[in-house]
C-alpha cells in the first residue's frame, strides 16, 4: 500500500505543485474531492495503514540498528501510541470535514 | 552404577552465554548493511507524508486563505528539501520491495511456478497504473 500510492502523492503534493512543474488543483476542486465519503475513507485508510507501517518498522529499526532492546516498553509505547494518536487525529479531521 | 556417568544437577542461575558485543554502528561497516538500515529509515518519511497530508486536510477544512498559506509554506526551501529526501527514501523503499516480491511470494499458475520477472513486472505495472489513476483524479479539475 505504502509503496504503491505514497510516491505519487508525495511527488505531486511535495514537489511538483510547489515548484510549479504541474499546475496545482484549485481549492474548490480539492475541497469538493475531500468532502466525498469515498475520498475520506481512502484518506483514512491511507493514514491508518501508513502510520502502523511506520510504527512497526521504526520499532525494529531501533531494536536492530541501535540495539536498544532493553527500552522495549518505551519504544513500543512511543511507536504504537504515536500511530494510534495520528490515526485518531486523521479520523477527527476527516469526520468533521465540512 | 558406572563411575563415568555424571550426576545430573540443576544450577540456580544459568551460566552466562559467550557472546561478543556487536558495535552500535555495525551497519556502517558494509554497504549491504547500510542499505538495509537506509531502507528501514524510509518508514520515518512515510510518517512525515501522513503529517503533510493531515496538514493539507486541516488547511482545506479551514478555508481558502488557510489553504493558500499551506501552499505557500510548501514552497519553503527547507520543506522542499525535506520532501525531496522523503521522495527519494519512499521510492527506494518501493523499488526494493517490488524487486523483493518474488522471494516474498511464490505464485503458481496451472501447476507451474510463475517466473520472477513476471511477478516483478506485474508489481511495477500496478505501481504505474495506480500512480496514473491517482494523478488523473488530482489533476482533472
Amino acid at each position: 500500500m505504502a509503496a504503491l500510492v505514497i510516491p505519487v502523492h508525495l511527488f505531486l503534493l511535495g514537489l511538483a505543485f510547489p515548484v510549479g512543474w504541474i499546475a496545482a488543483p484549485g481549492y474548490e476542486y480539492l475541497h469538493a474531492l475531500v468532502r466525498s465519503p469515498l475520498t475520506r475513507t481512502y484518506l483514512f485508510a491511507l493514514c491508518f495503514l501508513s502510520l502502523f507501517h511506520w510504527a512497526h518498522r521504526f520499532r525494529y529499526t531501533l531494536y536492530d540498528g541501535l540495539q536498544i532492546k532493553h527500552l522495549n516498553e518505551v519504544i513500543f509505547t512511543g511507536c504504537y501510541g504515536g500511530a494510534i494518536c495520528g490515526t485518531a487525529v486523521a479520523g477527527y479531521l476527516l469526520w468533521n470535514f465540512r | 552404577m558406572s563411575d563415568t556417568k555424571q550426576a545430573v544437577s540443576y544450577t540456580e542461575y544459568h551460566p552466562r552465554w559467550y557472546r561478543t558485543r556487536v558495535s552500535t554502528w555495525w551497519w556502517l561497516s558494509r554497504w549491504p548493511y547500510l542499505k538495509f538500515i537506509l531502507r528501514e529509515i524510509s518508514s520515518v518519511f512515510i510518517a512525515w507524508f501522513v503529517v503533510l497530508l493531515l496538514l493539507q486536510i486541516r488547511a482545506l477544512s479551514r478555508g481558502p486563505l488557510a489553504y493558500a498559506a499551506f501552499e505557500h509554506w510548501l514552497q519553503n526551501p527547507l520543506i522542499l528539501l525535506l520532501n525531496l529526501s522523503a521522495l527519494f527514501f519512499v521510492t527506494f523503499h518501493a523499488v526494493t520491495w517490488f524487486n523483493l516480491t518474488p522471494r516474498a511470494m511464490v505464485v503458481r499458475f496451472r501447476g507451474k511456478r510463475v517466473a520472477d520477472r513476471v511477478i516483478v513486472g506485474t508489481n511495477y505495472a500496478a505501481w504505474a497504473a495506480v500512480s496514473l489513476v491517482l494523478a488523473w483524479v488530482l489533476l482533472r479539475s
